[in-house]
């Protein structure tokens, strides 16, 4: 849109950046982007990965990562143009008048360094501030944030504070020297849905009260909704689609921010009655009674006497937010652990705790997809021998039937053929996520357990990976235990569910059951986390979840 | 199989372009230092013990290029042939320590744990005994012959390899690739061979130039003792004992046989340094 103010804090045009390879072949990865940041105004660059969002919002500070270059337009801070600054002057606008607030926090700070040190830190060097004056201006951040004990937390170390808790701080560190213009590159992903609403209203709230103007990164559309005025959608470096949120909320005009739409984590509008909704008479799969822990006496509980069962054909979700045990369950169930107490029955039978005691038509029936495709694949090896050592492992195929295979397995998961002779470097995330699946299928297995196989991928690629589950499901009868955070993508796909907080199974039921009220509170909460599509959701959110939180620490298990 | 053959080709080519004149010169010399090694009876004008001159250290004239040495044998050829036994020696005993340091560094990390405690407690207690004392008193004791300098030596090289190889295989078995064929069920020789070793196999590359480098210096200063290369065979350590005294004439016939070992070990270090370099600067665009 072409602001009708008059003078825009921040005006972009035309700008252009490329990136060169090795060989000095050149791809522009930002083509002819151009919006304008109205003072106190917030805008939101939304994209897939490769979209080119986060390389608009550091261009809008000069910089261009390595091996980048900014190859054309302008980009004007109240009528200053920033490109043509040299060098020291731009590092004087950067940190002052441009800062800038990074995915994760825990790789930007320095472990060594107290908090505060690091947040007054701009201020104090540039002389903009003597070291008594920073501090206090710190505290004030702080407690405007909504930290706890906002005037002695600057003088712990990173680690002793929340990766919610280190996300504000560092946001801190951006509005203390009351820079002009914020970048918050997707500032909330790398957290836990509960502590996300809590982070994004802190930043809006900071955002209003400063009169702060800001770009906000993120690939999810149902965030930005709640901080954003304008929102540009972003694909492949160019510009799809620029308006107020609220236009673009109600009536997308491009199919590609109807497509983003679609697969945006809300919660769909009704939730579908299951399939399979009782516990099964037989089950495929009964977990029974399992305790399990951590450290050298297993004395660290991870998993207090968990009861679950999964149907044959049946989605099962176990939803939690890291540190609940649902991961832990996960490698119980697969052998890579061995409980303390309880067991694992596969079609009534008892397995055997550990996966070099279990016979290998037993582990064939249960195979596991790793959540970070890049690093469950070696990359050293074809997607041919990745495929095919599971059919030649637990089939017993030769080599030319377990190669006729893999080409049909590609297939299945919808990949070129031609893929068996690649390495996964040369893939693309979904593409390597569908390879993962490829190989947990490889197996002929009965059920798949999928350990948050969607939460690293862009939301419209993880929609595609969960259409393909469903297909599969219905195509082979498949059981999936599908472990997760994301309460939105399991109400869309499981039949029972069972949520888990600090290692127990708090709640379990149809779908249907456990996420309409009345539910547990722990629930509640997780359903109160999820965005939903208009402006005024984040402060009721908020308000909702202060609430719930107290409650919960009354509740026994919190009391551990 | 085409298809395998044909990334390496084109993976050779992709190496040739990133080459830099240094290294390809460093890469060259390399390659002419092993063609002479093993060429070496068909290469050197004179036999290795063929006395030519009465003259001590005669200085170099169209007969003999390098000059004669304390003995009036020519220089030029009995460099050549201690370069093929200073190569021969240190690619043995490389390859060695390599195949036994490899495989326990692998099997300990595979194992992990009592076992990977006890075996890496063992290796250290090795390590810390100084490697030329350790060196002299076996084969004092047991008398200098080939067999002996080579399972000495490699012995001692093992320990330094455990390490490495342990230590790059403890990286890899936490990766979650590792970790899906265990839940496959898949055995420890497998998973060393399959999924540790590939992803090993660059950082372990480069970690034989530089155990080969040590070797050859290793060699060099235990013939220059008197206990390694016994006469009349010769290597360059013996080189630059035997003609010590060259310089108390004003002769350089030690120097050369000096520069060669000095020569060898800084041509593989730059190699080696490039190809180190080369791979830890693709990691980003790979994974």
């Amino acid at each position: 849109m072409k602001s009708d103010r008059p003078e825009p804090l921040l005006a972009v045009r035309g700008l252009t950046v490329a990136a060169r390879d090795k060989r000095g072949r050149e791809t522009v990865i930002v083509d002819d982007v151009s919006f304008d940041v109205a003072p106190g105004a917030v805008i939101a660059l939304i994209g897939e990965s490769g979209s080119g969002k986060t390389t608009i919002s550091l261009g809008c500070m000069g910089y261009a990562r390595p091996g980048c270059h900014i190859t054309g337009g302008s980009v004007m801070l109240q009528g200053q143009s920033v490109l043509d600054q040299p060098l020291p002057a731009l590092q004087r606008l950067r940190g002052k008048d441009i800062t800038y607030v990074a995915q994760s926090a825990a790789a930007s700070f320095n472990g060594a360094m107290r908090i505060d040190d690091q947040v007054i830190e701009i201020p104090v060097i540039t002389g903009a501030m003597t070291r008594a004056e920073a501090l206090e201006r710190a505290r004030g951040l702080y407690a405007a944030l909504g930290l706890p004990d906002p005037d002695t937390i600057g003088r712990r170390y990173p680690h002793q504070v929340s990766g919610g808790q280190l996300q504000r701080l560092m946001a801190a560190m951006a509005m203390i020297s009351d820079p002009r213009l914020l970048i918050l590159d997707e500032p909330t992903t790398a957290l836990d849905v509960t502590t996300q609403i809590e982070v994004l209203h802190a930043f809006k709230t900071l955002i209003r009260d400063n009169r702060t103007a800001a770009i906000y990164v993120t690939h999810d559309l149902s965030l930005v909704a709640q901080v954003a005025d304008h929102i540009l959608v972003l694909r492949d470096g160019r510009m799809v689609e620029h308006g107020p949120t609220e236009q673009i909320i109600a009536a997308p005009r491009a199919p590609y921010t109807r497509a983003l739409m679609d697969a945006a984590h809300v919660m769909p509008e009704e939730i579908a009655s299951p399939r399979i909704a009782a516990v099964p008479e037989a089950p495929l799969l009964q977990v029974r009674g399992v305790t399990a822990g951590y450290g050298r006496d297993r004395e660290i509980i991870a998993l207090r006497d968990i009861d679950l069962s999964i149907g044959h054909g049946q989605t099962v979700g176990v939803i939690g937010e890291s540190g609940s045990g649902k991961t832990t369950l996960g490698r119980i169930i697969s052998g890579l652990m061995a409980p303390v107490s309880g067991e694992v029955l596969l079609d009534g039978r008892p397995l055997a705790a550990r996966v070099a005691q279990r016979a290998r038509g037993d582990l064939k029936q249960v195979q596991f997809a790793f959540q970070m495709a890049d690093v469950a694949l070696n990359p050293r090896q074809r997607i041919g021998k990745i495929l095919g050592r599971p059919m030649r492992f637990y089939r017993g195929l030769g080599q030319a039937e377990s190669d006729r295979e893999v080409a049909r397995l590609l297939e299945r998961v919808e990949l070129p053929t031609a893929f068996a002779q690649r390495f996964p470097p040369e893939l693309s995330g979904g593409q390597r996520q569908r390879v993962n699946l490829a190989r947990a299928l490889a197996a002929e297995p009965r059920l798949i357990i999928c350990d948050e196989i969607t939460s690293a991928l862009d939301t419209i690629v993880a929609q595609q990976i969960l259409d393909l589950l469903a297909s599969l499901q219905k195509d082979l009868n498949l059981s999936y235990m599908f472990i997760t955070h994301d309460i939105a993508t399991v109400a869309r796909i499981a039949d029972r569910i069972a949520v888990m907080r600090l290692g127990r199974i708090v709640q379990q039921g149809p779908v249907d059951q456990v996420l309409t009220p009345p539910c547990h509170e722990y629930t509640r909460l997780l359903l109160n986390s999820v965005p939903e599509m208009r402006t005024d959701w984040l402060d009721q959110a908020v308000h909702e979840r202060r609430r719930l939180v107290a409650a919960l620490d009354g509740t026994p298990e919190a009391k551990r | 199989m085409t298809a395998r053959a044909a990334g390496w080709r084109w993976q050779l080519r992709e190496a040739a372009r990133d080459l830099t004149p240094g290294v390809a010169l460093a890469l060259a010399f390399l390659v002419a230092v092993a063609v002479v090694g093993l060429l070496a009876p068909w290469i050197a004008p004179y036999g290795e013990g063929q006395i030519l001159t009465n003259e001590s250290f005669e200085p170099p004239s169209a007969a003999l290029w390098l000059g004669s040495d304390y003995l009036g044998r020519d220089v030029l050829s009995r460099l050549i042939y201690g370069v093929r036994v200073t190569l021969f020696l240190a690619l043995v005993i490389t390859f060695l320590s390599f195949l036994a340091g490899v495989t326990l560094g692998f099997l300990s990390a595979a194992h992990g744990g009592r076992t990977d405690m006890a075996m890496s407690r063992l290796n250290d207690a090795m390590l810390s005994f100084p490697a030329l004392m350790l060196a002299l008193i076996v084969i004092n004791s047991l008398g200098s012959s080939f067999p002996v300098l080579i399972c000495t030596i490699a012995f001692i090289d093992m320990t330094r390899v455990f390490r490495v190889a342990r230590a790059l295989a403890s990286d890899i078995m936490v990766m979650d690739y590792v970790e899906a064929a265990v839940v496959r069920g898949e055995g420890k020789a497998w998973i060393i061979w399959h999924e540790v070793l590939p992803n090993a196999l660059t950082p372990l590359a480069a970690e034989f130039g530089i155990r080969f480098t040590y070797a050859i210096l290793f060699i060099s200063a235990l013939s220059f003792l008197g206990l390694g290369v016994q006469p009349p065979q010769s290597d360059l350590g013996v080189m630059v004992k035997e003609n010590m005294q060259a310089l108390l004439y004003g002769a350089y016939t030690t120097l050369y046989p000096a520069l060669g070992i000095a020569a060898i070990a800084v041509s593989m270090n730059v190699f080696v340094d490039w190809l180190l370099q080369r791979s830890s600067a693709k990691l980003p665009d790979e994974i």
